[in-house]
């Protein structure tokens, strides 16, 4: 069904983000939602960006495809998306109400939200918001339109997909919400798919079955995927490449393997040492890691490094003062921190996790 | 007299909670959602129990009807309360509960939605103080300063109203608030899934700080296994509106010995991308069961994979199994995989 131009190398990335910036202009201030964000996005693999609430992750995700509110605005950078056999576009240059944009929308790059029931019409059946949004970017008959509404109900491991055509959401439950959603967002054959916390308000069990088939589905159809998290845990299942953002900034990035067996920014250090970790045994008294202190408000953000007021290396007079280099520390693993600037340090301790 | 110390804080007993359904402009009863439907339950003082379990599997209603939020359908709870002989909660009024109120509190999920957006600290965290015969002003300002230092928020903030905190410090009154008249017996109601890690860090070492300061005991209801692991002693899972597993954490972790306890551990995403890759998965399908039309025989059997005629025919009881209490025919003989600590 895919086929894969000989011209385009693999590592021509699906969706290239440079210097990406989202800013409100609010009358108490700037909010820089995303400020400075690099990204690569590749097809047929998983970018998890990961971050705490407020770290500004679900607005990269609406900046890609230009659905940031007001007064927010992608302020600047590029964002090149290169769909095989097509030239690439610039989303960041694109009117965000112009037609250029809302024929990437849905068609060429999906997205999938927290809450199915939010984003599913209560008062139109499944196969109706089905077979509309098929419509909308096919030109095709009903009954093809029907046909295929049904197809995608089924691939998404819904059974009866075509008397589940005819059912309200609410009739479903979140699980099988949260299928349609899938379902809607792969029926026009995206490039690539954009999940903002698809799993998130989802039992355990739920979930690893909605992650099992996303990756099936993924490796069926080679499309790139988004998926955007607070949950360390489902990052380690899903994810390639893994971005983990802070109060706007990617502070590190790199493969899976890389962030969780070799992490290196403080703050990637902190989350992963504050979770509870299943099978590790709690001994009488043995206290989880917290990060101390909060993620600063928006409108109050620290000067220099992001993390600078919360991290436990942080040296006064240069980490408050100058924004971090991002550093390779090693083939595709980014690294944004003064403490791993060998310019700035010679020798570290070895960091535990 | 001091009670011996095996006397359990709470105990209840065939507890059932059951809601009508009602059909019809006559409002008909036309059945009922058996969310709690005959549990058991000891409750030790001094001890963390979790309450797991999927969504619908009546974790939430059990932990209100221990609290005497709702009043249960039908069963006992034998409360021990301070220096008095243990009395059956189960069907007191609203004034005969009143001296209980003060020991037995919960702790909501929602910081947001839990706590009055009107009303300044010191009258959320107050109100208790006052409702439980702390008349003078003065002492509730210095009892409320006393125990929001505690929970680790400045006394000075306690003048504010809840929209100038985060949601971890919201936590944080909402604990507060239940600390306030020293009860005994805390339910938590999913009380970290809505923060963030780092917060949820925070939040679980102060509540096992104010555990061992306080001598207190907590009901932990929580979806989120890997919390439940770290802070239980002991672990009941629910499924559709009973037990089918209570055991010392310790063990249920190590080896579960029902296969829904088994695939609920299995579900759970871990940190760890090589052992994601490599782990067999052991993976439930079909939706958890209704409540108001609870399966014949085993209620897990339309997902169970281990499932035989005998559990679709025949209601499985709780019996100890190996130091533990489990609702499955085949407990013996299962060889159902646990969390193995090095593979993490």
């Amino acid at each position: 069904m895919h086929s894969q131009t000989n011209s385009q190398p693999q590592s021509q990335p699906l969706l290239s983000i440079r210097g990406l910036k989202t800013h409100f202009a609010l009358r108490e201030g700037l909010i820089r939602a995303v400020d400075g964000v690099d990204l690569d996005a590749h097809a047929g693999k998983t970018l998890c960006i990961v971050g705490e609430s407020g770290s500004g992750k679900s607005m990269i995700a609406r900046s890609i495809l230009q659905i940031v509110p007001p007064p927010g605005r992608v302020s600047d950078g590029q964002m090149i998306f290169a769909r095989d056999g097509r030239d690439p576009v610039d989303l960041a240059g694109l009117d965000p109400a112009g037609k250029p944009i809302r024929a990437v929308r849905g068609r060429d790059i999906a997205m999938i939200f927290q809450e199915p029931m939010n984003s599913l019409s209560p008062v139109h059946t499944v196969g109706d918001q089905l077979m509309e949004k098929i419509l909308l970017h096919h030109r095709m008959s009903r009954h093809e339109a029907e046909e295929r509404a049904a197809h995608a109900l089924g691939r998404v491991g819904i059974p009866n997909p075509r008397q589940r055509l005819s059912t309200y959401p609410f009739e479903l439950s979140g699980g099988m919400r949260q299928r349609v959603m899938i379902a809607m967002a792969l029926a026009c054959q995206p490039a690539l798919l954009i999940a903002d916390e698809p799993t998130t308000a989802l039992d355990v069990t739920t979930q690893a079955n909605i992650l099992d088939l996303m990756a099936e589905l993924q490796a069926e159809t080679r499309m790139g995927m988004i998926f955007i998290t607070h949950d360390l845990g489902v990052v380690a299942e899903i994810a390639h490449e893994v971005a983990v953002v802070y109060l706007g900034r990617v502070v590190e990035r790199g493969s899976a393997d890389a962030v969780f067996y070799n992490p290196q920014h403080p703050y990637t250090l902190a989350l992963l040492a504050s979770i509870p970790k299943l099978g590790a045994r709690r001994e009488r008294g043995q206290r989880l890691h917290s990060i101390k202190g909060m993620v600063p408000h928006p409108l109050n953000r620290p000067k220099g490094c992001p993390f600078n007021t919360r991290c436990p290396e942080a040296r006064p007079g240069l980490c408050d003062a100058t924004d971090p280099r991002t550093l390779e520390f090693e083939t595709g693993h980014f690294v944004s921190c003064h403490m791993r600037d060998p310019a700035i340090v010679t020798r570290r301790e070895e960091a535990t996790v | 007299m001091t009670m011996p110390v095996e006397t359990p804080l709470m105990q209840a007993r065939d507890l059932k909670v059951h809601f009508p359904i009602k059909r019809g402009v006559l409002k008909r009863t036309v059945g009922h959602v058996r969310a709690v439907d005959g549990i058991s339950l000891d409750i030790r003082a001094g001890e963390t129990l979790s309450v797991v379990g999927e969504s619908g599997c009546g974790k939430t209603t059990l932990g209100q009807a221990l609290v005497r939020v709702l009043e249960p359908t039908q069963g006992s709870i034998l409360y021990a309360g301070k220096g008095k002989a243990p009395a059956d909660i189960a069907h007191l009024t609203e004034t005969e509960l009143r001296p209980y109120r003060s020991d037995i509190r919960m702790i909501f999920q929602d910081p947001f939605a839990s706590l009055n957006p009107r009303r300044r600290v010191i009258d959320i965290v107050g109100e208790s103080l006052r409702n439980f015969g702390v008349t003078d002003e003065r002492e509730v300002e210095t009892r409320v300063g006393e125990i929001l230092r505690k929970v680790g928020l400045r006394p000075e903030y306690m003048a504010r109203y809840p929209y100038a905190f985060s949601g971890g410090e919201r936590q944080r009154i909402g604990i507060a608030r239940a600390l306030a008249v020293h009860p005994r017996l805390v339910v938590a109601d999913e009380c970290v899934s809505a923060l963030d890690v780092s917060i949820q860090a925070q939040t679980l070492n102060l509540m096992q700080d104010l555990q061992e300061e306080f001598d207190l005991t907590y009901v932990f209801i929580s979806h989120d296994l890997s919390v439940v692991e770290y802070i239980s002693d002991r672990v009941a899972v629910m499924y559709a509106g009973r037990i089918v597993e209570l055991s010392e954490s310790e063990e249920l972790f190590a080896r579960p010995r029902h296969p829904y306890t088994a695939a609920l551990l299995a579900a759970v995403p871990r940190p760890d991308p090589r052992g994601a890759r490599e782990r067999r998965r052991l993976r439930l399908t079909g939706e958890v069961a209704d409540p108001a039309n609870r399966p014949t025989g085993c209620a897990f059997h339309p997902r169970c994979p281990f499932a035989t005629d005998r559990c679709r025919a025949e209601d499985p009881q709780l019996r100890a199994v190996d130091g533990r209490t489990v609702a499955c025919h085949y407990a013996e003989s299962l060889d159902l995989k646990g969390v193995n600590a090095d593979a993490a």
